[in-house]
């Protein structure tokens, strides 16, 4: 997984995320939708990529102690990684559960943390992987296809 | 694909060249050459900004004068509902048909009726059919060509039915063909409010052809019928359309039929360009249906009207009270079935670098590098809105660094301090080696 093609340079982007920066939140999503409209991905693509990295962005705002995003963008696929630097995910499998959350009331008041940011991911994902434990930092690798 | 045809058109001699349009153009699609603004056809909407925006009034709508209506023995007026709303309450709709009619036009068909059609062919669709939420409405023809050219991804939550315009000229045409007379003989003439509307008559979007053989603005159309207006006090014509369908020239008035809790009605086309960035990142999931209109107020905002769009609003609220809002107008069967898209609307999107991948991709490192090294100050002076838009007319090879009036007087000061360098510079045979 995740090895591009041999004779095809990829696009690397970089975005720092900080946590609870809620009027920056989801910049880097749009800055990488944007470049994938300008590079001429599919409207199918593009769709599946910026709901993924914004719920990946979102995540790390509201759940961590703030991490990174990076997108890898070859023409068969695109990666997104998000990596934070903790707290950790506990219970992967209960984190996918649509509808459970962990967000505290006072993002939820904010119209966050509704329990679908994971289960979104994996709608629009050809491939996801999921690297957390209790006490570390949590790593979600996503892969999208440009077939869907 | 066919020429481009766009109503928003520049009056060379008016323009200075300042930087108001560009500025505030939602698709960067103007730039200024030579002193004259220009615009880019493949990325103007028709929105009609740069027409407000413009203190000198260089930018206007091509529409067709009135006298285009000569053409055809039986012309039909189809006035826009925003029409009503031009003029003092004491005028009534029914003096306003009339006038039309005093005008010369042999009949009036009202698109508030059209659009009362339009809302239950909508609600049937959406019983029958699920689009993505939230579904968009196809009402604005500036906002849908905002999406074909900015959103192509978008396009599938986009409603696909015929505008009240093209149905109203479509059963227009009907009823008189069916009166017997000869239908090549009858003229459909929208009244509009609205630039966008032009183009959707000449490009239409979704169907082959429209049915509307010219479009004549408001502004131009007014002056007479106002001087119409005085001597058709003692008429008694019974208008066809009701609160509901006339309500469609305000926000929100055609949310506000449909059998939905969660709508919003956003007006501004930069307000629309914001809650369209949400949908693409796959936010307000939860909301059921958009109406997204370019202007503010809605089409009584249009650039092509006389009165002020605030009174306008009330006007249309208060003619939507006095008619009430039950249908008059109750959708033929064949609605249900006719008066849908019959055309796929292709994605156009202006954003692409290159249609090779790789070529796209080193395009838009180098754009990122030029960027970089540009002041950031978007002040317009080189003709483009933004140092990213001069960076990325500089990658498609329409614009130079040079072009930028700060890296221009860096090059100038590189050169002056260049030449003082070697002016000190004396050869051996004068003075000593350095």
């Amino acid at each position: 997984m995740m090895d591009d093609n041999k004779q095809f340079k990829p696009l690397k982007l970089y975005f720092t995320v900080e946590q609870g920066d809620f009027i920056r939140a989801g910049e880097a999503s749009s800055k990488i939708k944007k470049v994938l409209s300008q590079l001429g991905f599919p409207g199918s693509l593009i769709r599946r990529v910026a709901i993924a990295a914004y719920e990946a962005e979102m995540n790390i705002v509201i759940h961590s102690w703030g991490g990174e995003l990076e997108a890898e963008i070859g023409p068969e696929h695109v990666t997104i990684v998000a990596r934070d630097r903790g707290p950790g995910i506990s219970d992967i499998a209960l984190a996918m559960e649509e509808g459970y959350s962990t967000a505290p009331d006072k993002v939820r008041e904010m119209g966050f943390g509704a329990g679908m940011g994971l289960p979104n991911i994996q709608n629009c994902a050809t491939e996801f992987i999921i690297e957390s434990g209790e006490g570390r930092g949590t790593v979600l690798r996503i892969l999208i296809a440009v077939k869907e | 694909m066919a020429a481009y045809f766009h109503s928003v058109t520049l009056e060379k001699e008016k323009c200075m060249g300042c930087t108001n349009c560009i500025k505030r153009c939602p698709t960067e699609a103007i730039r200024v050459r030579e002193g004259k603004a220009k615009i880019i056809d493949e990325r103007c909407i028709d929105c009609g900004e740069c027409i407000r925006v413009c203190h000198n009034h260089a930018k206007r709508a091509l529409t067709d004068p009135l006298e285009i209506i000569k053409a055809y023995p039986y012309p039909v007026a189809l006035p826009a509902p925003t029409l009503y709303s031009q003029f003092s309450h004491k005028f009534k709709v029914d003096q306003i048909i009339q006038g039309l009619l005093n005008l010369g036009f042999f009949r009036v068909w009202e698109v508030a009726r059209g659009a009362e059609i339009a809302t239950q062919v909508l609600v049937k669709y959406l019983e029958n059919h699920a689009l993505p939420k939230p579904v968009i409405s196809a009402a604005c023809p500036a906002v849908l060509r905002l999406i074909q050219v900015r959103y192509p991804e978008l396009l599938e939550h986009v409603i696909p039915i015929e505008s009240p315009m093209e149905i109203s000229a479509r059963l227009a045409k009907k009823e008189l063909e069916e009166e017997g007379y000869p239908v090549e003989q009858v003229g459909v003439f929208f009244i509009s409010p609205c630039a966008a509307k032009v183009t959707s008559v000449k490009n239409p979007l979704g169907v082959k052809k429209s049915q509307v053989d010219g479009v004549i603005a408001i502004s131009d159309i007014y002056g007479p019928l106002l001087a119409q207006l005085a001597s058709t006090a003692s008429v008694s014509i019974q208008p066809r359309a009701s609160g509901a369908g006339i309500g469609w020239a305000v926000t929100g008035g055609e949310s506000r039929l449909l059998p939905f809790t969660q709508t919003l009605s956003v007006d501004g086309i930069a307000n629309v360009v914001r809650v369209l960035d949400d949908i693409a990142m796959g936010k307000l999931k939860e909301v059921d249906f958009i109406e997204g209109l370019a202007c503010m107020g809605g089409c009584v905002g249009g650039p092509l009207t006389i009165e002020n769009s605030y009174l306008s609003k009330t006007r249309i609220q208060n003619l939507s009270k006095k008619y009430g809002m039950s249908y008059l107008e109750v959708a033929p069967e064949f609605a249900f079935s006719e008066f849908f898209w019959t055309e796929k609307i292709e994605p156009c999107s202006v954003l692409v670098l290159d249609e090779d991948l790789a070529l796209a991709m080193q395009k838009l490192e180098t754009l990122d590098e030029i960027h970089k090294a540009l002041p950031g100050l978007d002040c317009g002076s080189c003709g483009a809105p933004t140092c990213r838009a001069l960076a990325e007319d500089i990658v498609r090879g329409l614009a130079v660094e040079i072009d930028c009036i700060f890296k221009l007087r860096e090059k100038v000061t590189d050169l002056a301090e260049r030449m003082v360098e070697l002016s000190s510079k004396l050869p051996p045979s004068i003075g000593k080696p350095r």
